[in-house]
């Protein structure tokens, strides 16, 4: 993974010391709160309902044991003992002390972490496809890229006040783990008839209030470019994007208001213009970035007897390795997801001693590296297939081996109202109460594939719009109410889930949720996934069993 | 009463110019949405650009003794002609987080080669300082209640960032020297790495 040199080292450092001055000054009084916000948001500190969170980058996912350890160090020095892993591939401890942020930030440097630009109007952390590296269907590893892009993206001087956040995600596979149709800029590698590589730009995508899914700017952009493309769009965005109306001030309304052509041409013509910068990535420097994510020592490996002997005999792990073991593209190792989707345990959550003894495994058995994924779970991407049994028994031990990836009870949440300021309704307890519903795991594995995402409010940070079942926290005078919507979905089609119709109690959900399910059980086709059936034929059976005989509790 | 400022002085808007916090003779006109008179007083203004715009011939007579401010909105293009004899184009930032003076100080700069002191005023404070000067500015002029000599640590706060900008247009990938090109792993190590990334059929 990417190590830093003096000059990232001293840039994290002086941040500290930028950020702890503020802090200082705050305190003194020198700085007012509205001073003080865009700030701190730009070093990830929200002031949220019980006390601050702090929302700490992990660049595109990617971790080493010691830095999961100082993460899991830190959970138990200044917060509660625990963390919540998010959706865009981050942690946020939601129980810190303002006065102690700078010794938190200067503990991250140490390690070579910040938490810088995880929030406020600005570029975000990079995002990327969590089998980056090792997947199969890899057209070029993403990571130096997203390094790069990171660099670039850190304290840029035009970019730091924008109308609003800026998402950026790449994908380097065929297909799409890292929702790129859902960003701002989205980048997916590809090879144009030459076979160079390049990216396929696409832009004004996004979740929130207005779901949109991402334009195709530009088929095939070479990588050389990235950055000057990049600045192309911000500038156009930066320049013209409303900042009257913080709902309207997301990218994605300027490109809907402009229409996608009238943007790419804006766009194209700045680039015109900037184009032969000297922010042209020259091939020594991606040589330089990518040597850091260099293969780990590999072996070269034969099919392993003793694991073909578990899968037989022992039913629990062939299930196990059946939703959370993947293929790798070296033959006998594979990607291991360990669940932070235990039932009874907020999803992405982990408690240190979980982070600690996650660090041991990736030691053990992954190169001392992991990630994290945008669906809330840890990953060990290098496993030999000879160490999945034991691993299995380890993760089991300290309940990260639910097999439950890809399934209905792999719920992504966002916080929600017990944690977030901005939620409508709380996430966590609807969450649970499904799970709880779904405890039987035969029948949870015999449904296939579902995804359940549940966002509090209309920031969709639970991903509720790509959700096969999508819920949405609403607020209707004063109480919590949920909004359902189903086919909606991630990955190259991605698609908007639709609402089903009027929203419901927090009691109701779990009802709600096994009615669709029900609906699905008995239209489904053979094989046929749910969100196959809902695509083939269309919401209205669903919401005929959603509603059906007993409209009158539900509330419009 | 004189007003003060701070001021990049010897190398202009370079990453080598050093900070100075100076007497200010210039008087902003209009800023705070009150008519701008008839006959201009005497000495240094900066004038709107509508002004600027309507009185044009009247106000290139005073040549040295006439900047024009723009608003977030205003369009720096509307300046093409004239940046070649402004002594001075002031930005407004009626709040920080409205960064789009970022961008127009980036165009006056590099799109059009303005060379003369490029101000930012309004919401400015410390913590902004130091982008300010990366995309160009090389006068701030803070809020009479905020200290511009205390405000000068800030343009120390960061010493080598990555990007390129107008200050320094070289991003670090092309300012390292040749120990930070081999940083790690040689390319053997790798899966024939560079391959990966040229030109070839799969």
């Amino acid at each position: 993974m990417y190590r830093y040199d003096h000059y990232d080292k001293t840039l994290v450092r002086e941040r500290v010391a930028q950020y702890r001055d503020q802090i200082r000054r705050y305190l003194a009084g020198e700085l007012t709160d509205d001073e003080l916000r865009p700030l701190r948001l730009q070093n990830g500190l929200y002031i949220q309902r019980h006390a601050p969170m702090l929302r700490v980058a992990i660049p595109y996912g990617l971790l080493s044991s010691t830095q999961l350890r100082t993460l899991a160090h830190i959970a138990r020095k200044y917060d509660r003992g625990y963390g919540h892993f998010t959706t865009r591939q981050n942690i946020q401890y939601n129980w810190p002390k303002l006065e102690e942020t700078p010794d938190i930030l200067a503990e991250l440097a140490e390690v070579e972490m910040h938490a810088i630009q995880t929030s406020g109007n600005c570029i975000r952390n990079i995002t990327t496809d969590h089998f980056a590296g090792v997947a199969p269907d890899e057209i070029v590893d993403p990571r130096a890229l997203c390094e790069i892009l990171r660099q670039w993206s850190t304290f840029h001087p035009e970019f730091a006040f924008l109308p609003r956040k800026f998402k950026i995600a790449v994908n380097g596979s065929v297909e799409d783990r890292a929702a790129v149709l859902l960003h701002d800029i989205g980048l997916h590698v590809v090879r144009n008839d030459a076979g160079e590589v390049g990216l396929r730009v696409m832009v004004g995508g996004g979740m929130g209030r207005t779901p949109i899914i991402g334009h195709v700017i530009r088929a095939f952009l070479p990588w050389q470019h990235m950055l000057t493309y990049c600045e192309a769009i911000l500038r156009v965005y930066n320049l013209h994007g409303r900042r009257d109306n913080l709902y309207k001030a997301r990218i994605k309304i300027l490109v809907k208001a402009l229409g996608i052509e009238e943007f790419a041409r804006q766009v194209e013509a700045e680039w015109e213009a900037t184009k032969d910068s000297p922010s042209v990535i020259p091939e020594g420097e991606l040589e330089r970035v990518a040597a850091h994510f260099a293969d780990p020592p590999y072996k070269s490996l034969a099919a392993d007897l003793g694991h073909a002997r578990h899968l037989a005999d022992n039913r629990a792990f062939a299930r196990w390795v059946e939703r959370n073991v993947r293929g790798h593209k070296r033959s006998g190792y594979s990607t291991v997801t360990l669940s932070l989707k235990q039932s009874g345990v907020p999803p992405g959550d982990a408690t240190a001693e979980q982070m600690d003894f996650v660090a041991d495994l990736a030691e053990r058995y992954s190169f001392g590296e992991l990630r994290v994924s945008h669906e809330q779970n840890l990953i060990l991407a290098d496993v030999r297939e000879a160490h999945l049994f034991a691993l299995w028994q380890a993760a089991k031990s300290q309940g990260l081996a639910t097999p439950n990836v890809g399934l209905l009870t792999n719920i992504i949440a966002c916080p929600g109202g017990d944690f977030c300021s901005l939620a409508n309704a709380k996430s966590l307890p609807i969450s649970a109460a499904i799970q709880q519903r779904f405890d039987d795991a035969d029948y949870v594995h015999d449904l296939g594939e579902i995804d359940l995402n549940i966002s509090g409010c209309m920031n969709s940070c639970g991903h509720h719009h790509i959700g096969h079942i999508g819920i949405l926290g609403v607020d209707k005078n004063g109480s919590e109410w949920y909004q359902v919507s189903i086919g909606g979905r991630q990955g190259c089609s991605a698609a908007l889930g639709q609402v089903i119709g009027p929203s419901f109690a927090a009691a109701e959900m779990p009802d709600v949720v096994e009615k669709l399910i029900d609906a699905y059980v008995g239209l489904r086709h053979d094989d046929e996934l749910f969100i196959d059936t809902v695509q083939r034929l269309g919401i209205a059976p669903f919401k005929a069993r959603v509603y059906g005989d007993n409209r009158e509790v539900a509330h419009g | 009463m004189a007003e003060r400022v701070i001021r990049l002085v010897s190398e202009g808007f370079t990453r080598r110019s050093s900070p100075r916090v100076q007497d200010d003779g210039w008087r902003v006109l209009g800023a705070g949405g009150e008519p701008v008179p008839e006959t201009l007083p005497a000495g240094p203004v900066i004038v709107p650009l509508a002004t600027w715009i309507a009185r044009r011939g009247e106000l290139l007579r005073r040549a040295a003794t006439v900047g024009v401010w723009l608003e977030p909105d205003d369009d720096p293009g509307a300046l093409a002609a004239d940046v070649a004899t402004l002594p001075l184009i002031a930005v407004h930032f009626p709040k920080f987080t409205d960064g789009r003076g970022y961008s127009t100080a980036a165009l006056l700069r590099a799109r059009f080669l303005f060379k003369g002191e490029l101000r930012a005023f309004g919401d400015v404070g410390r913590d902004q300082l130091f982008y300010l000067r990366r995309v160009g500015f090389d006068a701030f002029s803070l809020p009479p209640q905020r200290d511009p000599v205390a405000a000068l640590a800030s343009f120390g706060d960061f010493s080598n960032p990555y990007q390129g900008s107008i200050d320094e247009p070289r991003p670090l990938f092309r300012r390292r020297g040749p120990a930070g090109l081999i940083a790690r792993a040689s390319p053997s190590a790798s899966c024939a790495l560079a391959s990966c990334w040229r030109a070839s059929r799969r």
